[in-house]
Order: structure tokens, then sequence, then C-alpha cells
């Protein structure tokens, strides 16, 4: 047997040892572990207070006895909910965890950039995710994740100072990632990899990044202007000190809507990567996807105001941002359209991060046609601040920007880690998740359609939500359970999994070009001259030991052991 | 295409179906017949993407078509145009018939009867132009309230105003909601079209006691209705002072914190408090007597029982002396 190229050889993991050698690293590889691993760890904060909220709903307290206390308690875990899981966990989630750790390989160097500033970065955001953490204990933070004055700057407790403090920072974080990603995007790719050879998981960071660098200084900005209106008594938001709350409504989601498309276009660009490799087969209508990223991009600037139909703007405002809105819906279509088209006639495999790929097809779908709804003024009238819109969010956020991160945690965990988990667990994992999910949320659709109010800390028993909501709490355990079985699966894998190959799924971009886990600067050898990012035949499968290997490997190619030369 | 003729018909439902609640007022089918629109377009979406991802699983799995498919084109222009296209032709319609119910539902008729509702944490009072004053009414509330009251087959437009946060109007039989913007007014309206009773909800979070803050609507015939805003004008100084201070209490809105069946709220529950020795937050106990409750009316923060926070407003000059005796007499009735 040839020595494979696995965990015996040195890479990146095993390089150097010790805590300095990874909170003070700017190999892109190790910040990318250690965003994914942070973002694991918001998580799972995340998702205890969405059992929290989960168990109050279904009758822990009943509605006549519930005391005030119990409220804010409430109240408090739904805003911790919004806030860690938007904020800590799926702005972060691709861009800043996935992407770092692919995007410098995917364009054949050996980092991104800035790499200084992508430490810094990640510094920040551990700063920005401790203040975060501490308004838990400080207080009892219960604005919602919007913090909309005046609730938020006269009539609750302190924390909500510790709040911004951390969104602030966490939001310069993110600008400072986005940079870098466009610089590294623009200026170090090969000479060959032209704008439209790149792969387009490329094109979704890209256009994400966009997004980060123009509208996150829009939010830093207006939760600056809640610091001081708070602090210092200067009328901005509050009427009565001379403030507009509606205009605070525009500057947050004119930040807070592109947003949206930070969490989702990424999970698109994985989606691409999955529905090419697992299909082996070109990605179908390369450019109308790549196209499609830059136009959500620049569409999403210009929709904000469709969160705004019930709150006082004026009527002709609702009128254009409905019409806009629909702009957005296209290109959105025309991506999934692309990814079920590139299936046909291909070779389909049901690897687990593809399965997180199909689930995304039925999640995506139910969350981007209800979004329909949402977008037309005569219906959103009604459904506005009703479950109808939770359960919408969350079957675009959860079902499709997580599930995008998970599925791309499978993918590129053979790359992270040198190991492959494509077992009964996680496949049982994946499925119990998008289960459980449809179970979560689907009865919040019927419920908000029937009009049950969001942020309620108990519904009276003549509302008639509570069958409701405890078909949902009942979805919210399978849910957890298909989770904790999906992250089981890989702790498993670290210890036992079978060892990968340099390219276990097939994909042709450059990242599987390199032994996994790869050796510190990337690559030992410069890689291969790019072609077409998603011409399958450049590989072919050789078992399942060596996996796909190059059709013409180089002699120097450590990827192919045949070739190796002597270690 | 009988059946979309058909449709506005079939859609008239004044009993709940699977999606929504009954429809109560004049504008309620017109969104129910848009949301059925886009939701049976949404639905052959849906399942057109959902079965042909599942065709194509099957039909071109790797077991059965082996590893190296055969070459397929990928890209096409005129599919591409197509599915672009079409799903565009559907949102213009979609647009062009949400834009159309907007203009319905922001156009207040011009006869229509103006009632203003009055929010604040955690409570609506509504008042009429007769000067009568009502609230909340939630059956589940226990509050005492009698809720918005409202003629059938009339338009009511409802004039919406904060006293400090966001709050929102929300009646789902009616399908209207309209946030309520402290420092501006915002308009609703509709025109009931069934008799009953239907709940009424704040939609905008606004704090602990938002989930509390609901009231209902009464839809009464016009003589009905007529006949009770003359039942509302209300001659305090004819009824027992006991009546006269519960029409006090309501009035002012004291449920929303003061509790009478022996459950605390943001305030002490204040049913057998009368006469009973309290500890206040120094650690001093004091009865409760005549004297401090007046004292807790009209400048409520200087003693507070412990436990509780110093968040009650005064009602100095809101309330007469008439007025704080009537409440005393209610208070003291609750011992009984």
């Amino acid at each position: 047997m040839p020595s494979t190229n696995t965990l015996d050889r040195t890479n990146y993991l095993n390089a150097t040892k010790g805590f300095m050698s990874w909170f003070w690293t700017i190999d892109h590889k190790r910040l990318g572990l250690m965003y994914l691993w942070s973002v694991i760890g918001c998580f799972m904060l995340g998702g205890f207070f969405a059992m929290k909220i989960r168990l109050t709903l279904s009758g822990d307290v009943d509605f006549a006895s519930q005391t005030a206390e119990q409220m804010n308690a409430y109240n408090n875990a739904f805003t911790v909910h919004g806030a860690v899981m938007i904020f800590l966990v799926i702005i972060p989630s691709i861009p800043a965890a996935l992407g770092n750790f692919v995007v410098p390989m995917m364009l054949g160097t050996k980092d991104v950039a800035f790499p200084k500033l992508n430490r810094f970065s990640y510094h920040l955001w551990i700063i920005g995710a401790v203040l975060f953490v501490a308004t838990l204990f400080i207080g009892n933070l219960d604005t919602g994740w919007t913090f909309y004055p005046p609730y938020s700057t006269g009539h609750t407790d302190p924390s909500v100072i510790t709040a911004v403090l951390g969104a602030f920072i966490l939001g310069f974080s993110s600008i400072f990632t986005g940079l870098n990603f466009i610089v590294t995007i623009h200026k170090m790719r090969p000479p060959e990899m032209t704008w439209f050879k790149m792969p387009l998981f490329l094109w979704a960071i890209y256009a994400t990044a966009l997004i980060q660098i123009l509208a996150t200084p829009v939010i830093g900005i207006s939760l600056l202007l809640i610091l001081v209106e708070k602090t210092m008594q200067i009328g901005i938001f509050t009427p009565e000190l001379g403030g507009d709350p509606v205009f605070f409504q525009h500057l947050f989601w004119f930040y807070s809507h592109p947003a949206v498309y930070v969490m989702i276009l990424p999970g698109m660009g994985v989606m691409s990567e999955l529905f090419a490799t697992f299909s082996r087969k070109p990605i179908f209508g390369y450019k109308s996807i790549a196209l499609a990223s830059i136009a959500i991009a620049i569409f999403s600037f210009i929709v904000w105001g469709h969160h705004m139909f019930v709150s006082g703007q004026s009527e002709l405002m609702s009128v254009i941002f409905s019409a806009l809105t629909f702009s957005v819906a296209v290109p959105s279509a025309i991506k999934v359209f692309n990814w079920i088209a590139t299936m046909y006639k291909g070779s389909i495999s049901f690897s687990t991060p593809m399965l997180y790929g199909l689930s995304i097809i039925w999640l995506f779908g139910i969350g981007g046609l209800t979004g329909l709804f949402l977008a037309t003024l005569g219906t959103d009238v009604y459904f506005h601040d009703t479950y109808f819109v939770v359960a919408h969010f969350h079957y675009v956020m959860v079902g499709s920007a997580l599930f995008g991160f998970l599925g791309g945690i499978f993918y590129w965990w053979p790359k992270m880690y040198g190991v492959v988990v494509d077992n009964m667990a996680s496949k049982i994992g994946c499925l119990m998740t998008f289960v459980g999910f449809n179970m979560t949320f689907m009865p919040q659709f019927i419920g908000g359609s029937k009009g049950m109010p969001r942020r309620y800390a108990a519904y009276g028993e003549s509302a008639g939500f509570d069958g409701y909501n405890e078909a949902s709490t009942l979805g919210a355990m399978v849910l957890m359970t298909g989770l904790f079985i999906a992250l089981g699966s890989l702790l498993w894998s670290l210890k036992k999994g079978k060892k990968s190959p340099s390219n276990p799924w097939g994909g042709v971009t450059l990242e599987w070009m390199t032994p996994s886990p790869p050796p510190e600067h990337n690559f030992e050898i410069d890689p291969p001259v790019v072609g077409d990012p998603y011409d399958m035949t450049l590989v072919e499968w050789k078992g399942e030991e060596e996996g796909f290997l190059p059709v013409n490997p180089r002699a120097d190619d450590p990827c192919v052991p045949d070739v190796k030369p002597s270690a | 295409m009988i059946p979309v003729a058909l449709l506005p018909t079939l859609l008239q439902h004044t009993q709940e179906d699977f999606w929504f609640p009954s429809q109560a007022a004049r504008n309620a089918s017109m969104v129910d017949e848009l949301y059925y629109f886009i939701f049976y377009v949404s639905l052959f979406a849906f399942i057109a993407i959902v079965l042909a991802t599942a065709i194509f699983a099957v039909k071109y799995r790797r077991g059965k078509v082996g590893m190296n498919p055969e070459d397929s084109p990928h890209h096409s222009t005129s599919i591409e145009i197509v599915w672009s296209v079409i799903p565009s032709l559907f949102m213009v319609a979609m647009f062009w018939y949400g834009f159309q119910d907007f203009v319905v539902m922001k156009q207040i008729p011009d006869n229509a009867y103006e009632i203003q509702a009055k929010a604040k944490k955690w409570d609506w009072k509504f008042v009429y132009p007769e000067g009568v004053e009502s609230f909340g009414g939630n059956i589940d509330m226990h509050d005492g309230g009698e809720g918005m009251v409202v003629p059938l087959g009339r338009p009511v437009s409802v004039r919406l105003e904060s006293s400090d946060v966001l709050h929102s109007l929300f009646i789902p039989n009616f399908r209207v909601k309209m946030d309520v913007v402290p420092g501006r007014y915002n308009y609703l309206w509709f025109e009931p079209t069934e008799l009953g009773e239907f709940p009424l909800y704040c939609a905008e979070y606004c704090g602990t006691r938002h989930s509390r803050m609901l009231a209902k609507v009464v839809v009464k015939s016009e003589e009905d209705f007529q006949q009770w805003l003359k039942d509302q004008v209300v001659d305090l100084a004819t009824l027992p002072p006991a009546e006269a201070g519960f029409e006090v209490w309501k009035k002012n809105g004291c449920a929303a914190c003061h509790n009478t069946e022996g459950v605390n709220g943001i305030g002490p529950f204040l049913n057998g408090k009368y006469g009973s020795t309290e500890t206040l937050a120094d650690g001093s106990t004091i009865t409760v007597d005549d004297n401090y409750i007046r004292e807790s009316l009209l400048d409520p923060n200087s003693k507070v029982v412990a436990g509780f926070k110093p968040e009650m407003t005064s009602f100095a000059g809101q309330l007469n002396d008439d007025e704080i005796s009537y409440l005393i007499a209610y208070l003291k009735s609750l011992n009984e």
C-alpha cells in the first residue's frame, strides 16, 4: 500500500501545536475552523432558547396564572434566540466559517489577501459575541432582535446598551471579512480563472461581501444612534424627544433586509457546488446563476420597505416597495430551476451533503413561495406580525441558509479534518432534521393564517391556537434530535471516521486538488491550470481508497499516490 | 374558466375554514381571494419543482446510470427565458391585485364613523364621538371591559394613537392591521358584515404584557349599537358607591396592572387587600386604609409594597375626590 495522503502527513492541523498557534494564527483554514466551532457553540445557545420558547408556548405555564416574571423570561428568550441566531450564527456561518476555509483554496492561493485583517475580524467577532452573551447575565434584554424604539430607548433595561455595542462590533467583523473576500477574489485569482470561470460559491461569496461592506455600516450607525439617544437623551427616534420611530425602521431594514441575503446567498453558493458535484454534471445555466447572485445583491438594497407596509410609511412607498420586492423573487426562482435542471441526465449520488441539497429544494421552495404572500400588499397587511411570517423566514433562513451550512460542513468536512462522514447516522441526522423542521414550522403557517400574533408569551384558551403550538413543539423535539445526531456523526468521525482521499466526492474546483487535510500553505505544488470549474470529466472514480483522481495526473501531484514523489 | 368567475362567491365564508378565521367585514373576502390565487399558483409551482426533483433523483440515480453520465446540454437560452418570463408574469399579476386591494384598504369612505383607539402599555381604550369610552373585553382576560363596540353594515374608521411605544391593532376576522405609532396618527377602516364578537390583538411587540394587550370587537345592529351608546353615559352619582367605583376602575384601565382575582401582575392584586397589613420596600409595614389608597393614587411611588417596582403613574389631576371615594368603596367591596 502506498502511504495515502492523510492525517499522518504534515498538514495545517498538526503543523504547529498549542493554544497560541490557533488563537494567533493567520491561517485562513484555522480561522475558518475556529469560526465554525464558535458558530456551532452559539447555535446551541440559540437552540436552547428556541426550546425555551417552544416549551413555554406549548403549555408550561397557563395563560391565567402566568406572572410578569414569566412573561419577561419569555420575551427575553425570543430576543436572545433571534439575536444570537442572526448575528452570531447565520450571518457568520457560511461566509466566515466555510468561506474562510474554502475561498483561498478555490482560488488556488495560500491565503486571503489580508491574513492579519482576517485574524482581526475573528477577534472582533469574539469580542462582539462575548458582549452579546454578557447581556444574558447582566439584564433582561427583551426588545426583540429588531431593537425597535421607543421601546428599546426608553422603556427597557440597560442591557440594550451592551447588546447594541456587541452588534456594532460584530458588524465591523463582518465588514472586514467582506472587504477581505472582495480584494481576494479580485486580485488573487489565478490568471486563467476569468470571472466566468469562477466556481459559483465564489460568486455567491462575492455578492455577499458586497452587501456586507455596503449595508453593514448603516446598521452600525443606526445602533450607535440608539445608544446616543438612550444615554444622552438626544431625540432621534423617540417622539417625546422629537424623534421618529419609523425612521429607525427604515434604517434598520436598510441593513437587515440585505442581511437576509447575506444569510441566503452563501447557502445558494453551496447549493450550486453540491448539485454539480453530486450530479457529476456541469451546473446548468452557469452564467444565469452567477448573474442572479449579483442581481439579488443589488435588488436586496431596494426592497426594505416591505417590512413596513403597516407601519404608517406612505402608501406610495408601500406600493413601490411591493413591486420592487418581486424583482428579488425572479433571480431566486431561476437559481432553483437551474439546480433542478443540473440533475437532468446526471449521475445523482445520495451522499449526506446532497441530501441537505435536496432538502433545500423543498424548504427553499416553501420559504420562497410563501414570500410571495408577504410581498403582495393585500395579503401582507393581514399576515404581517403573525406566525405566518415567523414560519416564512424560518423556512428561508433555517430551511435554506442553515441547511446550506450543514450541507457545506458535510461537503468540506473531509477537507477540514481528512475524514469522510457519510454513513447511516449522518443520513438519519439529515432526514430527522428535515422532517422535524417541517413539523415545527408547518403548523405555524396555519396558526399564522388563523391570525396568531407573534411574540406572545401565552395565548388565551379562547384564541384556539394551542393545537398549533403543541404540534410545533413536538416538531422542535424531532428537529433538535436530528441536529444532535448530525453533530454526533461529525464528532464521531474525528475519532473513528474513514480517512478521506483528496477528492472523495468528485468536485473539480481547486480545493479538491490538494490532499485532505491540506498542507499549511494549501498546495504543495502549483494547482493545475484552471479550466471549466464544473467539467466533471477532469476527474475519474478510482474506488473508495483513492476517491476521484485527475484523469491526466501530473508527475508531481501529491494527491495521486502512485505518482507521488517520495515523502 | 367558470371556476374563476365563481371564485368570489365560493370564497365568501362566514365560517372558519382551514386557513382563515371567519370573514366578518366587507374587505375580508377580497383578501382571502387574493390569498387563494397566490396559494394555488404557488402550490402548482411547488409541486412542479418537487416532482421534477424527485423524478430526476430516482431516474438518474448513480446506482442506475453509473459514474459517468452521458453528455447533456448545460445551457439553453430558450428554456431560461421561459422559466424567467412565466413566473414574472404571475408576479406582475400578484403585485397588481395586491395593489388594488391595498387601494381599497387605504381609502376610508367619507361617511365612516370615527372611533379613536388609544393604545398604551398594555391596554386599549376606545373613544367614541359621543364621548363614550370603552375598553378590553377579551374573554380570557376577565377585565370587565366591553370591547370596541361597532355598528353592523356601517364603515368605521379607527384613528390610532399611542402614548408610549409602538403597538399594532389587529382584528383577524376583519383582515385589518395597522401599527400604532407614538407621535403620529395612523388610520384603518372596516365595515362589519357579521354580528358577534371577534378578538382584537396587539400585533407589535410592546413589552412585558404584550401578550395580554387584548380586547374584542363587538358588532351590534345599528339599533343595539345606539342603545349601547346611550347606556354608556353613566351618572356615577346615581350608582351605589362601589359600583360607581367599578366604573372608575374600568375607565382608567386599572386592570392592566392590578388583578382582582388573587394574582399579582405589574402591581399587586387588590382583592382582599382593604384593611390588610402590607410590608413596604423599606421594611416598614402599613395598613391599607382609605388614606393609604388615596396616597397611592395621587403619589403612588412614595410607599411601594415590597417586591414591586415604583412604576405606577400618578392619577393626580385625573381623578377627582368623588372618584377616589368611589374607588375606595369598590376596593372595600372586594373583601366581601
